[in-house]
């Protein structure tokens, strides 16, 4: 279980252009939820991301991870047991290492770096069975460097790498942005199929409202560093994109944006 | 004449141990140290003291690694802990590495000829006795960037030389894979310095001499060796022969040179061009501004002007 508690964001404080973001705002996620998040730009979604992940520190209140507090814990020791991936489909990936080597990289994850060797030549047939279930024909390209690949298949490898290991949560920072219609469908089936079958917790930000609706166990619906609307179970079965839709367009006459 | 190549064929290879350090900052981390003005020195100046004293030439190979390493760690622990940007972590580390090699080493510090270096010691004129000393100097250069470059390419292929690769490449991934990115960077630059130290120590073998600024343009020098090898091997992966090659088993080391193949090359070339502008009347004293200008056409002519180049 995932708890946000009581965090408080204050952005360029003592400034003119200080902007209170978060206030006393809290948060649970359950285990093996797939939680959508939606809101408009400023609302605090990525923000409330890189806080579960350490990229960014607080200003007040708590992180939890199974009871455990994490507030205080670096962020790449919390990427021990969280995978990400970004709105950039070059930031999940080295473009110029070759695919077999980022996979490489991947495949260590929580290991330790030594002086063995970095490609495990024995693996090469489970990353071509991997790379073959994306359905990308990608499965032929393991020596290609990863920067020739198109932004859907770099996208699709940095998913496939943010869940190689055993992990307990999957980040997705608006990872289907970026991507055509298309590329981006193929990439957020790829996504729910990794979520069920690895049984991940996953937090979704997506501009998408019909991903949000259509992929997500829970909506959630930010404004202004402040849960809006927050729907699981039954309630969001129940819920159409028309609804979030209406809903959002609302939020957005009231900010009068 | 001959003994002209000779004598800069042993530099381009001597001097190509820089280049495989700056290799490693610049082109793997995208990091100018310029740490490098100081380290190369500063492995003379430890050199020359050691030789002095009697010390077993080969050893001081050892001990100038050693130092060099301690000097990156300097660097490292001053951009990465003390979050000092990477140009002004380099320049502390130069500045204050001026006065460590004065009081090591004072301004000038000579190595009489009764005093063994590598290129004399036992062993290797058990080897190589019947050469003379000229020739003796370019096999055991030689041999020695051979035996750096071939380690190096191993590392690269080892999980922490991946680490090390992807966090020059992309360091956020390292992050999520979990990793420290500083205490990976921070081994980088331990690796590269000590390495230069490695070639100040040699550079201090060869001439039998310390001076105090002998570093200044070192990391110039690296730089130009490595974008001009860099340049060239990436040109050259591209034509027709390379791509014909292969396909002919067994030659792919002549298709795809290795970055650090590049960059063995690459300093050969410099330094031919240095000692070509010198041969044709320059006085000695012009040595760095040929530097200088040579630098300022490779960059001109390979495009780059200074963002990080594509490692192989």
């Amino acid at each position: 279980m995932l708890e946000v508690r009581n965090i408080t964001k204050v952005y360029n404080p003592g400034s003119v252009t200080e902007q209170r973001l978060f206030e006393n705002f809290s948060l649970t996620v359950d285990d093996g939820q797939f939680v959508a998040i939606v809101g408009s730009n400023g609302s605090g979604k990525t923000s409330l991301l890189n806080i579960i992940c350490g990229s960014i520190p607080v200003d007040g209140g708590d992180v939890l991870v199974g009871g455990k507090n994490i507030t205080r814990m670096k962020d790449y020791k919390r990427y021990a047991t969280m995978g990400r991936v970004y709105q950039d489909p070059g930031a999940g990936t080295c473009p110029n290492l070759t695919m077999l080597e980022n996979l490489s990289l991947a495949d260590h994850k929580g290991q330790p770096f030594g002086l063995g060797r970095g490609v495990n030549r024995k693996r090469r047939d489970f990353y071509r069975q991997q790379l073959q279930s994306l359905g990308l024909g990608l499965e032929d390209k393991l020596d290609v460097r990863m920067g020739a690949l198109s932004g859907g298949q770099r996208q699709a490898v940095a998913l496939l790498m943010a869940t190689m290991t055993p992990l307990q949560f999957l980040i997705l920072d608006e990872h289907t942005a970026a991507l055509d219609p298309k590329t981006a469908e193929v990439i957020m089936r790829l996504t729910d199929q990794v979520v069920r079958e690895k049984h991940l917790t996953a937090m979704m930000v997506t501009h998408n409202l019909r991903y949000a609706v259509e992929y997500g166990d829970r909506i959630l619906m930010m404004n202004r560093g402040q849960v809006v609307l927050d729907r699981a179970g039954a309630e969001k079965a129940a819920t159409s994109t028309e609804d979030i839709l209406s809903m959002f367009n609302r939020i957005s006459m009231e900010c009068g944006s | 004449m001959i003994d002209l190549l000779l004598s800069t064929l042993t530099q381009g290879l001597i001097y190509a141990l820089i280049s495989f350090g700056v290799y490693i900052t610049y082109s793997i981390l995208d990091f100018p140290d310029l740490g490098v003005d100081g380290t190369f020195p500063l492995g003379a100046a430890v050199t020359a003291v050691l030789l002095v004293r009697g010390v077993d030439p080969w050893m001081t190979l050892v001990i100038a690694l050693a130092v060099g390493a301690l000097a990156g760690l300097f660097t490292g622990i001053i951009n990465v802990c003390l979050k000092v940007r990477n140009l002004l972590a380099g320049i502390i580390t130069m500045t204050a590495l001026f006065s460590v090699n004065l009081q090591i080493a004072g301004s000038n510090l000579t190595v009489e000829r009764s005093v063994d270096t590598i290129f004399t010691a036992p062993l290797t004129m058990a080897l190589f006795g019947k050469l003379g000393l000229m020739e003796r100097k370019l096999i055991v250069s030689l041999v020695l960037v051979i035996v750096v470059k071939l380690l190096m390419d191993g590392y690269f292929r080892t999980k922490s030389g991946l680490l090390l690769r992807a966090v020059g490449d992309n360091a956020g991934l390292v992050t999520t894979l979990g990793k420290n990115r500083g205490v990976v960077k921070i081994l980088g630059l331990v690796i590269s310095n000590a390495l230069v130290a490695l070639a100040g120590c040699v550079v201090c073998h060869e001439q039998r001499s310390f001076s105090a600024t002998m570093g200044t343009g070192q990391l110039v020098y690296g730089l130009a060796a490595v974008i001009i090898g860099v340049s060239l091997a990436n040109f050259y992966a591209g034509s027709a022969p390379a791509r014909a090659l292969r396909g002919v088993r067994g030659a792919r080391f002549f298709a795809s040179p290795t970055g650090t193949t590049a960059v063995v090359l690459g300093s050969i070339l410099y330094k031919l061009c240095i000692q070509v502008a010198l041969s044709v009347g320059l006085p000695a004293n012009m040595m760095k501004l040929v530097t200088a200008i040579l630098f300022l056409l490779v960059l001109v002519l390979s495009g780059r002007k200074g963002e990080a180049i594509i490692h192989a």
